[in-house]
């Protein structure tokens, strides 16, 4: 097993001594989608973060692809909890925007962007502005955005706990075709329990105060499932519970 | 079906026109005062001074302390306001002038810029620029620091510099409060301009209103009153539609909350 991003004794404190993180260390295996689960204040959007060079860790460092990262890369790219898309672009500029940045020219990006706008299913909406769009919508901008720019790791900071329920299944569904059909490293923090379950390789469940790394699980059979299985499946429903389990101390 | 909205919309444009300039005409013709003239009087006043070409000398005189000390303020400001918004010194050296500009009860301090900068295009220029400049300035600076965050994070995990960051997002996410201040800025370099011909030296569209009233030409002075009131309004609807151009998906406002 491979590991694409590795994290060492990360602490992180804020201003005003508010202490984030604590000598977090993980490793996120290759191809593979590893969630950070943990209730609210554990400081797992902290760690994606750090991760993505946004933020920088007080001590401590991050790895990708054995290189130290000292700020926002091309081997990374992010999907917001709240799409972060440009109000005043179009559906074709915000996905191209990435590529925009990094001084692609005009014709070509626009080509990519297209691309990569029909394989998340908004063919049509090229010319739409994002207040046209519905939230599920706006996130297929935001997924076809971070494809676009072809990084090795994708950061998604819960990416879908602003889309509705049926929306949230169909791209847990679709999200577990992507892992499968693209050869990325997903980091994907969601504060879901049986959204973690379902859709990773890897669980790292983070505790607060101060925040650590209390376990990490493993599903072993559910990526042999079908999407439509998953949710009954024996090992499915025991994780959930285990999780649970140890979670539910923390909770208020 | 837009454009049935937007005749719809025109439509109350002019019957609001109507309204107004007949309660004009009534008022003038009971009349409520001597020195008030009814709507044609003063229409007719203002096509003669158009024939004669009094109206556009004066707009030469009138539009020159005008458009400088509105295109001064517009640059001047939004770079200004661009600074303090981006650097927390800058806004603590710089933010305080504005601010007391904007609080200052301008007519008193004309004497002082008289004495300064004599009675000509610069005393004006700075009648303009001190009623322009402050809300356009701080209205940018306040918009730049509101410029959402995870916009700005965006652009950042996507690799933009800090100078992407402030052309393709910053200033975009801005430009909505940008332009109500330069509209705003506008509006009040128009009274600036009108108050520097009444205060310092009577030219141009103050001459015309000075004049006509000394010799109790009513129809002429709210002639010239009618035509800047004009002037600024279609200049305001200039803007507007400027800024509708440059950006489109903002008018409809923000979407990501």
């Amino acid at each position: 097993m491979e590991i694409a991003v590795s994290t060492r004794n990360i602490s992180k404190t804020y201003p005003g001594n508010v202490e984030a993180l604590r000598d977090l260390s993980l490793e996120f295996p290759r191809g593979q989608l590893t969630s950070l689960l943990g209730p609210s204040g554990c400081g797992k959007t902290t760690l994606l973060k750090i991760i993505s060079g946004l933020l920088e860790p007080t001590s401590g460092e991050v790895e990708v692809n054995g290189k130290p990262v000292t700020g926002p890369g091309p081997d990374r790219a992010f999907v917001f909890q709240d799409f972060a898309l440009l109000p005043w672009a179009d559906v074709l500029r915000n996905v191209a925007f990435g590529l925009e940045l990094r001084g692609v020219p005009v014709s070509e990006r626009e080509d990519i962007a297209q691309q990569h706008i029909k394989n998340v299913g908004l063919d049509g909406f090229e010319k739409s502005f994002p207040h046209e769009l519905s939230g599920g919508m706006r996130q297929r901008v935001g997924l076809a955005r971070a494809l676009a720019v072809e990084s090795e790791v994708l950061l998604m900071d819960e990416p879908f706990s602003a889309v509705d329920e049926q929306t949230r299944r169909k791209f847990q569904e679709d999200l577990l075709g992507l892992v499968e059909r693209e050869n990325k490293t997903f980091i994907f923090v969601t504060h879901s329990i049986e959204e973690a379950v379902y859709v990773s390789d890897q669980i790292a469940i983070l505790l607060p105060r101060p925040s650590r790394v209390h376990e990490i699980l493993r599903p072993e059979n559910l990526r042999t499932k079908g999407v439509s299985d998953i949710r009954r499946d024996p090992e499915y429903l025991d994780t959930v519970d285990r999780i649970w389990a140890s979670l539910r101390s923390y909770v208020e | 079906m837009h454009a049935k909205i937007m005749s719809r919309s025109l439509n109350l444009k002019l019957l609001s026109a109507i309204v107004v300039f007949g309660i004009w005409e009534i008022a003038g013709r009971i009349p409520i005062s001597y020195g008030f003239p009814t709507f044609f009087e003063s229409m007719v006043a203002l096509f003669s001074m158009l024939i004669d070409g009094t109206l556009l000398q004066a707009y030469m005189d009138t539009l020159r302390p005008l458009v400088v000390g509105i295109l001064i303020s517009a640059f001047l400001g939004i770079a200004l306001g661009l600074w303090i918004g981006l650097s927390n010194w800058f806004d603590w050296l710089v933010s305080p002038i504005f601010i007391i500009m904007q609080a200052a009860p301008l007519a008193a301090l004309i004497p002082l810029l008289v004495m300064v900068y004599g009675i000509g295009l610069t005393s004006k220029v700075f009648v303009v620029c001190i009623m322009a400049m402050p809300v356009i300035v701080l209205n940018t600076a306040g918009a730049v620091r509101n410029t959402p965050i995870n916009l700005k994070e965006m652009a950042a995990s996507f690799l933009g510099t800090d100078k992407d960051i402030i052309l393709r997002v910053i200033i975009p996410s801005a430009s909505p409060i940008i332009f109500s201040g330069l509209r705003l800025g506008t509006s009040a370099g128009f009274i600036g301009a009108i108050l520097a011909e009444l205060k310092i030296t009577p030219t141009g569209v103050g001459d015309i209103i000075t004049f006509s009233r000394s010799i109790a030409d009513y129809p002429s002075m709210y002639a010239a009153i009618f035509s800047i009131i004009l002037l600024a309004v279609c200049f305001l609807n200039l803007l507007e539609i400027i800024e509708r151009t440059l950006f489109r998906g903002n008018v409809r406002g923000y979407v990501s909350d």
